[in-house]
């Protein structure tokens, strides 16, 4: 008898479980009671795909109503990876839930040894008059053969494989239109 | 891949070289293993035994770049053996094209070759064509002067003794792998090849590939259940981040980025549209005038039209000829030439080879952007080791970004398979999607310029429709990405009306008709909805294809090529082995690659490898920029006075860069060592990710080093011993792992000892980790790519004392 994981819950979650336990052919009353002191119970289901290698595997996360991260594991339904998971997927929620993670922009000023954190709005502004000025003064309108160009030369961009596809394309739109020749990411490495 | 991960289940033979997939691909190995069940071989060639040779029925060692002579050996067994698939490679190949009387190779270096610009004349290795233009064959491929004559004559001299003598693998491992890997060549059976960055971080890195496709087209398993040339990408999007090209040399779709002197899009069109005169050549790549139009309508909307070119013009050139890499950004960085830098999503202080020109060259910029979830050795570079702060000038602003699970989009993973995630956790305060720093900081910029500015248009006219309310919308930009028809088209007795959703490249127009992002992706987001976001599980063809579970690149074809898994009657080559079959006049089964009749309906088929112009794969590659059959040199520092192949020591035409901090050394007694870099299942790629999670870093805590007992004795370091390991470039402090996975290799009669590091530690943390292996590695690579040279590369390795507590 081939089931999902989902019509499993479903058979197993109806009134009639025992009947449907009977069914399967194994008990599942003591998973139940022992799934009812668990803290996943109440928590909402999403699916994810792994965010490190390429392979692709499914992942369900566990969060609060409040949106608080509890748990990832395994999506036994994925056909690639059937639930299964490596040592960096079995951890993932440590990634978001993760009292290392930086909260806010920092700031490092010319010649300064320090960080200082500073606001959203400022560091937009700051950057977006940082690549104004550089723009501005490195524009090239044509080469040395006096080719039309239309390019900045002045600023380069590396990354990023570990955004989506819908900020990739974003990002080489934005980049393309600033200008910039010099675009790279790690798929050069 | 041009398979996927659960098709690998349904081969015969699986060689697993250029990669430790155990370790960096974990579940992979599921499917390996299900095809083990089944009977399958499983061999792994590494330098090292790794976790993956562990479960291998055959493992043997090579010195680290030395893949090419290890392969070439075996073309020369399957050619010399008659153990090739000759019905398919003679049909489905260029191996019966007549190559023109210019070509020629002689001692290392093929015609062509201009010594002082470092650089072939390809024109000089041309096919012979007939009175139409189309390349001259002979099928029966015995025409001295045929691809698989001369590549049989280039093979020959792979010798199983000059093999060993290179590879420091015995004759007798060599000819187990040979042997098993070419019974695959049987028409009913499929082998495949999982590699990695072990193959492409090489100054031979594209023809170490290039070697294995050749293998793969002429024992018949290209475009086949269980076959295929499979790269396992590192990165969770490395495959949709390359197909969207975030990188200098192409646009999204792989539209290659212009050049200065193609000054309108008839003349981009002109040069970079390929021709055939070939009646039976598909040609693909002939409809890329409409990828580019539609490109550009998605870049610049209702601005683009016919009469300004759709924004070709607003959009930067290249210098024809030059090239703009990783390599070239850092040697121009490390020359004080950009004032601005982006690091978005990525370490490059630590990631990049020789991390020192790195760290120096960010010292040199007047500013830089990092985007990151955690701080990072880019970001802080100004405090890494050796810094002075109170002498570096550049601003850096660091950005925190969210998790992947904050925030919602798609990825594709290796087999191309496109998946949609969700925002599944509430972003803590403080943190941005990338999506949105990236709206937020295009809306600035565009602001300040509506005072003055050189050159606003593009900046003014980039299409911001997907953009409500300054928020980011991922379904907006998908759904721009699969592309829109612009305005009310009928097309091939279709009416489409203007606003709606594009359902397949073949109805985009160059007319400014339609919109694009990505050609490639045309189709994953249609009128019926978000394809990426399926999870129906169904299986028709039993051969694990799940065509209604996400969608595939292109028109989710999951198997590519895959009209040459059949015969020229158009029926499967391994009948137990079904995923496309033509049946009463249509095919049944993956989506084809193409629909036209198979090979035997003369009058209305099409070649099977459809994007290239003369429709079949090349087997001779004149296209590459160091010759069109893979030779060996050896890598840019190594251990040996010469190449046994030829006087060529290393490849002829390898970038190498000239600043101090470029310094390199072979056969020198200060680094006597080959060395090279890999990854640990616990931490991902830098570790930047996963150095800051308590689990991940129990588990791997601090950089080692893995020697052979051989060498521990030879050196006196004992296995736990705090070890310095140097080059010519840099250093770092490990800890010896003195272990049998590593053994001496005999080369060319002397002994050769190789270490390797992983290359996920830095200083920033954990304190005592470590710091980054690309300390050492040199900045040079591959002439095609310029991806660098991390793989092979030589060290010195002392002992500085016992471990610290």
């Amino acid at each position: 008898m081939a089931l999902t994981r989902r019509e499993f819950l479903k058979w197993s979650g109806t009134a009639g479980a025992a009947a449907a336990a009977m069914c399967l052919g194994f008990d599942l009353r003591p998973v139940k009671s022992y799934a009812a002191g668990l803290q996943i119970l109440e928590a909402k289901e999403t699916t994810t795909i792994c965010p490190y290698c390429g392979v692709g595997c499914g992942l369900i996360v566990h969060t609060k109503t409040s949106g608080k991260l509890l748990n990832a594991e395994g999506d036994p339904d994925h056909p690639i990876n059937e639930g299964a998971l490596c040592a960096k997927g079995a951890a993932l929620y440590q990634m978001t839930e993760n009292k290392n993670r930086k909260r806010f922009p920092l700031y490092r000023a010319p010649e300064s040894d320090e960080w200082e954190e500073i606001e959203w709005e400022d560091a937009i502004q700051k950057i977006a008059e940082k690549i104004k000025e550089t723009r501005d003064a490195t524009f090239t309108e044509t080469n040395d053969k006096g080719q039309v160009v239309n390019r900045t030369t002045g600023i380069a961009h590396v990354g990023s494989a570990a955004l989506d596809n819908e900020e990739c394309w974003l990002l080489q739109g934005i980049m393309r239109a600033l200008g910039l020749v010099y675009i790279e990411h790690q798929a050069r490495i | 891949m041009t398979n996927h991960w659960i098709d690998i289940r349904n081969s015969d033979c699986i060689l697993i070289m250029g990669s430790n997939a155990a370790e960096n691909h974990p579940i992979s190995m599921k499917w390996v293993g299900k095809a083990m069940d089944k009977g399958a071989t499983l061999i792994s060639v590494d330098p090292r035994f790794t976790r993956t040779s562990s479960k291998a029925d055959i493992y043997t060692a090579l010195r680290s770049g030395t893949d090419i002579p290890f392969l070439g050996g075996m073309m020369n067994y399957i050619l010399s053996n008659n153990k090739f698939h000759k019905e398919y490679a003679a049909n489905y190949t260029n191996a019966s094209f007549i190559v023109g009387s210019k070509f020629d190779f002689k001692d290392g270096l093929f015609s062509g070759y201009d010594p002082k610009a470092k650089k072939y004349d390809k024109s000089q290795w041309a096919f012979e064509k007939d009175g139409n233009g189309v390349p001259k064959r002979d099928l029966e491929l015995k025409d001295p002067r045929c691809v698989f004559q001369l590549m049989k004559q280039h093979y020959s001299r792979y010798t199983p003794k000059t093999v060993s003598a290179i590879t420091g693998t015995s004759e007798a491992d060599l000819k187990k792998v040979w042997e098993t890997y070419a019974e695959t060549g049987a028409v009913d059976k499929t082998g495949t090849i999982m590699y990695a960055m072990g193959w492409t971080q090489h100054t031979v890195g594209v023809q170490n590939i290039r070697m294995m496709a050749m293998i793969q087209l002429m024992l018949g398993n290209m475009g086949r259940p269980g076959g295929g040339v499979n790269a396992l990408r590192g990165e969770s999007n490395v495959q949709g981040s390359t197909d969207h090209c975030l990188l200098f040399h192409i646009w999204p779709g792989y539209l290659g980025t212009p050049g200065a002197s193609l000054v309108t899009l008839a003349d981009y069109n002109a040069k970079n549209t390929p021709k055939t005169n070939d009646p039976l050549s598909a040609n693909w790549w002939q409809n890329k005038p409409k990828y580019m139009a539609s490109f550009l309508k998605a870049m610049f909307g209702e601005a683009a039209t016919k009469e300004n070119d759709f924004g070709y013009p607003w959009m930067p050139k290249i210098d024809d000829g030059k090239t703009y890499t990783w390599l070239d950004i850092f040697d121009d960085m490390y020359k004080g030439n950009f004032k601005g830098f982006f690091a978005w999503g990525q370490n490059p202080a630590c990631s990049g080879a020789n991390s020192n020109k790195t760290r120096q060259a960010l010292a040199k910029l007047d500013w830089m952007v990092n985007v990151n979830i955690f701080d990072n050795e880019t970001a802080s570079f100004w405090k890494g080791p050796g810094m002075k702060p109170g002498e570096i000038k550049t601003e850096v602003f660091f950005l925190p970004c969210l998790t992947s699970v904050e925030k919602e989009g798609s990825i594709t993973n290796s087999g191309r398979w496109m998946q949609w995630r969700y925002a599944a956790a509430k972003p803590p305060r403080g943190p941005k999607g990338d999506g949105d720093i990236m709206v937020e900081l295009f809306e600035k910029v565009r602001t300040l310029y509506e005072g003055d500015g050189k050159f606003p248009e593009p900046i003014k006219n980039l299409r911001w429709d997907y953009v409500k309310d300054g928020k980011y919308d991922p379904h907006a930009i998908a759904k721009l990405i699969n592309g829109y028809f612009e305005q009310d088209v009928t097309i091939k007795d279709k009416s489409f009306k203007k606003g709606t959703l594009v359902p397949s490249f073949a109805f985009l127009l160059d007319d400014g008709s339609t919109s694009s992002g990505n050609w490639l992706y045309c189709n994953s987001y249609t009128e019926n909805g978000n394809m990426a976001a399926r999870r129906e599980k169904k299986d028709p063809t039993g051969m694990g294809l799940y065509p209604e579970w996400s969608w595939c690149w292109p028109v989710n074809r999951r198997i590519i090529y895959n009209r040459a898994a059949v015969d020229l009657n158009g029926k499967p080559w391994s009948p137990n082995k079904n995923i496309l079959e033509y049946k009463d006049g249509k095919w049944i089964g993956d989506v084809p690659d193409g629909g036209w009749p198979p090979m035997s309906d003369q009058a209305k088929t099409k070649r099977p490898f459809i994007m290239k112009p003369d429709g079949v794969a090349s087997v001779f590659g004149p296209g590459r920029v160091d010759g069109p059959f893979p030779e060996h040199y050896e890598p840019l520092e190594c251990p040996v006075p010469k190449n046994l192949m030829s006087s060529q020591r290393i490849n002829p035409v390898a970038p190498i860069y000239g600043t101090e901090a470029d310094a390199h050394f072979s056969c020198d007694p200060r680094f006597p060592f080959v060395g090279t870099t890999y990854r640990v299942t616990e931490h991902w790629q830098t570790g930047i990710l996963t150095r800051w999670q308590p689990w991940l870093l129990e588990l791997q805590p601090q950089l080692f080093v893995e020697m052979s007992n051989e060498l521990g004795k030879l050196k006196g370091i004992n296995n736990g011993d705090m070890c310095k390991v140097s080059s010519a470039r840099g250093e770092v402090e490990a800890v010896a792992i003195v272990t049998g996975r590593f053994k001496p290799f005999k080369v060319q009669g002397t002994t050769v000892h190789q270490v390797g590091l992983p290359w996920c530690f830095g200083w920033i943390y954990p304190k005592d980790g470590g710091d980054s292996a690309n300390l050492l590695t040199p900045s040079t690579g591959d002439p095609n790519t310029r991806i660098p040279e991390t793989k092979a590369f030589m060290v010195n390795v002392d002992k500085l004392g016992k471990r610290r507590a």
